[in-house]
C-alpha cells in the first residue's frame, strides 16, 4: 500500500483530494438540507421592532408588508407610531445610519391613542368593524358597536368609515401604574451660583 | 457571638440619629381629616368597602383587599368618610390616586376586637389569616403582604427567620426607638413568625453596631427563645434584604431568587410588632412609628402616627420653619423621594419624614463629566459596574443594561454619594428600569396585536375563499343545467320526439311555438295596412266625387255618392280596428 503510493505520488494525491472534495461536498449538501433556514429571517426581525400598529401610515397595508419592503431595500422612516426609536432599532439591526422620521407619513404622536366609540350615537353601520384591523370593535348589524380598549392599537383607521362621526382617539392617559422616573435633566445652569437656593428655577424632575 | 461577612461596597454617610433618638415615642393629636390610600403596598389596589357619608369605627375595615397580592385598609380613628376621590398620595410622581378620607369624629372609638393570646395553639393557617386581614405590609419602605412571605407554598422549607433591625439609612430611628421601648412585644411577634414558619432552626435579628440601646434592650428577651441578636459594623446599605442575608449566613442570592428560594423568610423589626398587635391585640394596622427629623424642625422625635395623617399636621406639631426647609424627603436621604405637597399622608411604608435645612442637604450640585474614577463600582453593594450602566442608560442601550445586570441595582444610591462629578446615578438606573419595563410591556402588546392582526387577515382570506368557492359552485352547476339542454336538444333532432315531462323539453317546445308565430303577426299586420291604406284611397275618392257633384249634380246622386262615402268610411274604420286589435295582440306576446 505505501509503496504504491510512494511509486504513484501524483496519482495517490489526486485519489486523496478528490475523496476529500467528495466527503466535504456531501457534508456540506446534506448540511444544506438538515439546518435549510425556512423565508427570510430578516423580515421577521424588522417586524418584531415594528409596532404592530397596523395604521398603514407607511403606505403598505400592515407592519408585515413594511417589513417585507423595507428588507427588500425601502425606507426606514415611514412609521410614526413607531417614532424614532423603532426607526434607531431598525437601523441597528441592518446597520445603515437612522434617518429622522419621514414627515410625509405624519408625526409621531406623544401620547399612545385608543378609540372609543360614542355609543349613543352609533347607528351600527359595522362599516368600523369591516376597517379595524386587529378585530378589536365589537358590535353586529343595527346594534350597538365597541371597542375592546385592551386591544386597540390606536392605528385610527376606524374613525373615516365611521358615517356618523361617533368614534373619537382618546389619549391613553398616565397613571401612577404606567409612571416611570424621567431622564435626569441637563442642567443648562451648570454654575451653582446661577441657582439661588431659595427659589431654585427649573429644579422639578430632580428628586432627593 | 456569630460571626459575620462583610458586603462588598458600601458607604458611610454622617448617621445624624441621635437628634430624634432624645425624646420616646410621642403621639400627635389626631388630626381632624386622615387620609387613607387605597394602594400603600406592592400589588393591586384595595377596594374601598365603605360609602361616603358612613360612619366608621377605629380598626374598621374601610377596603377590601382585590387579588392575591393585596392587603385590606382600616379606619385610622373613628369618625365618618367624607371622601372617596383622587388626592395627592406620597410618590415620587406627585400624582394623585384613589383614596378615603375620614374626618374624625375625636372619640377615637375603637370596634370590637379580639385577639389570641395562646397563638402557640393557632394553625399557622389561621394566624396567616390574621395577619392578612389586618392590613400587615412590610414596613421596611418597599411595602410587601405580609401574608405572602409567610404563606405556605415555599418550595424548600424555611430554616431560617431574618428580623431586618439594620436601619442603615441616615436620620431613621424608627425601629431603633422601637426596640427599645417595646422589645418584649417585638419578640413575641417575632415568636408568632416562628410558630407561623414551623419553628426555623435559625432566627436572626441583624442589627448595625451603632444601635447599642437597642441591643440592649433585646437581650434580655432573647435569652432561651432560640433567637439571635447578631450585631455588625454599619455601613450603608447593610438593610438590603440580600446583602443582610449575605451579612448573616455567608449567603449571596442568585439573581432574581427570592429569600424563599433559599429557605429563608426576610422581615422587617417595625412588622414584628405590628404582627404581635394583630395576632395577640386584634388589632390592625393602622398607625406605625415615624422619625420627624431635620434641621428645619424644632422637635425631632418619633411618633406613633396614625395612617392617613398628613404630613402638615405632624410638620406643624414639630415646630416646622418652612423657610429654612430645603426639600420635605419621605423616606431617608438616600432613597427617600422629594415630596411636592405636605398635604400627602403618611402611609404603611413611611418610616421617615425629613424636613432637612439648605445646609444640611443643599440642592444638587450641578453634574459634571463622568472622569471614570470607578469610586462608584468600589461603592456599589451589589458589585455592578454604575459607570458602565451610566452609559448604557444615557445611550438608551436596553440590551446592554440588561446584560449588565441593571435590575440587579438596589437603587441605594452609594454611588451617587461618592460620585465626585455629582452625577445623579440612581435617577439614570430608575429612569433605565421603567423604560425597558415599559418597552417589554409594549412588546408584548405589540406581539399580541400582530397575533390578532395575523389572524384577522387569514379570516379575511378565508371568508375570500369562502366566496369564491360559492360562486364556482354555482357556475358549474349553470353549465350542467346548460349541457343537459343541449343533449336533449339533440335526441330530439334524431326523432324520438321531446320526452314527456321534461321541463327542457316544454321549453323548447314553447320556444318553437313562438318562433313559428313570430313569422305571421308581420305578414299580418302588413295586410292591415294594405287593407287600411286602400280603404283611405277609396273614401278620398268618395269625398273628391262628391266635392265635384256637389255644385251642379241632383239631390238623389248625391246622396248615392253620400252613402259610397259613408261606406268606404266604415270599411276603413274597420280596418283601422282590426289592425290596432293585432298591434296590441303582437306587442303582448313581444312582451
Amino acid at each position: 500500500m505505501i509503496e504504491s503510493i510512494a511509486q504513484q505520488p501524483i496519482l495517490a494525491a489526486l485519489i486523496a483530494m478528490v475523496g476529500l472534495g467528495v466527503l466535504f461536498g456531501a457534508l456540506l449538501g446534506y448540511a444544506a438540507e438538515k439546518f435549510k433556514v425556512e423565508g427570510d429571517p430578516i423580515v421577521e426581525q424588522i417586524d418584531e421592532l415594528l409596532p404592530q400598529t397596523q395604521c398603514g401610515q407607511c403606505g403598505f397595508p400592515g407592519c408585515k408588508p413594511y417589513a417585507e419592503s423595507i428588507a427588500s431595500g425601502d425606507a426606514i422612516n415611514k412609521c410614526p407610531p413607531g417614532g424614532q426609536s423603532t426607526i434607531n432599532a431598525i437601523a441597528n439591526l441592518l446597520d445603515v445610519p437612522a434617518p429622522e422620521l419621514d414627515a410625509e407619513h405624519g408625526e409621531e404622536a406623544d401620547l399612545r391613542t385608543v378609540a372609543y366609540i360614542r355609543e349613543d350615537e352609533c347607528i351600527g353601520c359595522t362599516k368600523c368593524i369591516q376597517a379595524c384591523p386587529v378585530d378589536a370593535i365589537l358590535g353586529a348589524a343595527k346594534l350597538m358597536h365597541t371597542v375592546i380598549a385592551g386591544e386597540c392599537t390606536g392605528c385610527d383607521l376606524c374613525v373615516e368609515p365611521c358615517p356618523v362621526d361617533c368614534i373619537d382617539m382618546l389619549p391613553l392617559t398616565e397613571g401612577l401604574k404606567q409612571w416611570h422616573w424621567p431622564a435626569p435633566q441637563n442642567q443648562l445652569d451648570i454654575i451653582a451660583s446661577d441657582r439661588s437656593g431659595h427659589e431654585a428655577p427649573s429644579n422639578e424632575g430632580r428628586a432627593a | 457571638m456569630r460571626s459575620t461577612w462583610v458586603t462588598p461596597g458600601g458607604v458611610h454617610p454622617p448617621e445624624n440619629k441621635h437628634q430624634s433618638l432624645t425624646m420616646p415615642i410621642g403621639s400627635l393629636p389626631i388630626p381632624e381629616k386622615l387620609l387613607v390610600p387605597l394602594s400603600q403596598h406592592i400589588g393591586a389596589p384595595a377596594k374601598a368597602c365603605v360609602k361616603v357619608g358612613a360612619k366608621v369605627l377605629k380598626g374598621q375595615k374601610i377596603a377590601e383587599a382585590t387579588g392575591a397580592v393585596s392587603v385590606p385598609m382600616h379606619a385610622p380613628t373613628s369618625g365618618t368618610v367624607t371622601a372617596i376621590e383622587d388626592r395627592p398620595i406620597a410618590h415620587s410622581s406627585g400624582m394623585s390616586a384613589p383614596c378615603i378620607e375620614i374626618t374624625s369624629d375625636g372619640k377615637d372609638t375603637w370596634i370590637d376586637h379580639k385577639g389570641v393570646a395562646d397563638f402557640e395553639h393557632a394553625s399557622p393557617q389561621a394566624l396567616t389569616k390574621t395577619i392578612a386581614d389586618a392590613g400587615i405590609a412590610g414596613m421596611g419602605g418597599a411595602g410587601f403582604p405580609s401574608a405572602i412571605k409567610l404563606s405556605p407554598g415555599h418550595r424548600r422549607p424555611i430554616n431560617t427567620l431574618i428580623i431586618n433591625a439594620t436601619e442603615c439609612e441616615p436620620y431613621i430611628t424608627a425601629d431603633d426607638s422601637a426596640i427599645r421601648e417595646r422589645a418584649a412585644e417585638i419578640i413575641t411577634g417575632i415568636g408568632i413568625l416562628s410558630h407561623i414558619l414551623g419553628n426555623p432552626v435559625n432566627i436572626l435579628i441583624g442589627i448595625e453596631d451603632n444601635k447599642p440601646e437597642a441591643i440592649a434592650a433585646l437581650e434580655p428577651h432573647v435569652a432561651d427563645t432560640g433567637i439571635s441578636v447578631v450585631s455588625f459594623p454599619t455601613k450603608y446599605p447593610s438593610g438590603g434584604e440580600k446583602q443582610l442575608i449575605y451579612i448573616l449566613t455567608g449567603k449571596e442570592l442568585p439573581s432574581g431568587q427570592l429569600p424563599a428560594d433559599a429557605g429563608m423568610v426576610c422581615i422587617n423589626i417595625g412588622t414584628t410588632y405590628a404582627i404581635k398587635r394583630a395576632v395577640v391585640n386584634g388589632e390592625p394596622l393602622i398607625s406605625r412609628v415615624t422619625t420627624m427629623t431635620g434641621n428645619a424642625c424644632g422637635i425631632n422625635r418619633n411618633y406613633e402616627t396614625l395612617i392617613g395623617t398628613p404630613v402638615s399636621h405632624m410638620l406643624a406639631h414639630s415646630e416646622f420653619n418652612e423657610h429654612a426647609c430645603s426639600r420635605l424627603v419621605m423616606g431617608g436621604p438616600m432613597m427617600g423621594f422629594s415630596l411636592t405637597s405636605a398635604e400627602v399622608p403618611i402611609v404603611k411604608t413611611t418610616n421617615c419624614i425629613l424636613a432637612p435645612s439648605y445646609s444640611e442637604i443643599p440642592d444638587d450640585e450641578p453634574a459634571q463629566a463622568c472622569i471614570r474614577c470607578g469610586m462608584c463600582a468600589e461603592a456599589c453593594p451589589a458589585s455592578l459596574l454604575p459607570q458602565q450602566l451610566f452609559w448604557y442608560s444615557q445611550a438608551e442601550d436596553h440590551d446592554r443594561l440588561e446584560a449588565h445586570n441593571l435590575f440587579d441595582c438596589i437603587e441605594c444610591g452609594a454611588c451617587s454619594y461618592v460620585c465626585p462629578s455629582n452625577i445623579p446615578l440612581v435617577q439614570y438606573y430608575r429612569h433605565s428600569k421603567g423604560e425597558i419595563l415599559k418597552a417589554r410591556e409594549e412588546k408584548v402588546k405589540s406581539d399580541h396585536a400582530r397575533e390578532r392582526f395575523e389572524f384577522h387577515q387569514q379570516r379575511m382570506e378565508q371568508a375570500e375563499k369562502d366566496k369564491e368557492a360559492k360562486r364556482a359552485a354555482r357556475r358549474e352547476a349553470a353549465e350542467k343545467a346548460k349541457a343537459t339542454v343541449a343533449a336533449n336538444a339533440g335526441t330530439a333532432k334524431e326523432g324520438t320526439g321531446p320526452a314527456p315531462g321534461s321541463a327542457a323539453d316544454i321549453i323548447a317546445a314553447a320556444q318553437a311555438r313562438a318562433a313559428a308565430k313570430q313569422v305571421s303577426p308581420e305578414e299580418q299586420q302588413a295586410k292591415f295596412e294594405r287593407s287600411i291604406a286602400g280603404a283611405e284611397m277609396r273614401v278620398q275618392m268618395a269625398t273628391d266625387k262628391l266635392v265635384e257633384t256637389n255644385a251642379k249634380q241632383t239631390e238623389d246622386q248625391k246622396n248615392i255618392l253620400n252613402a259610397a262615402l259613408e261606406g268606404a268610411k266604415q270599411k276603413l274604420e274597420q280596418a283601422q280596428a282590426r289592425l290596432a286589435e293585432h298591434v296590441k295582440k303582437h306587442s303582448e306576446q313581444v312582451k
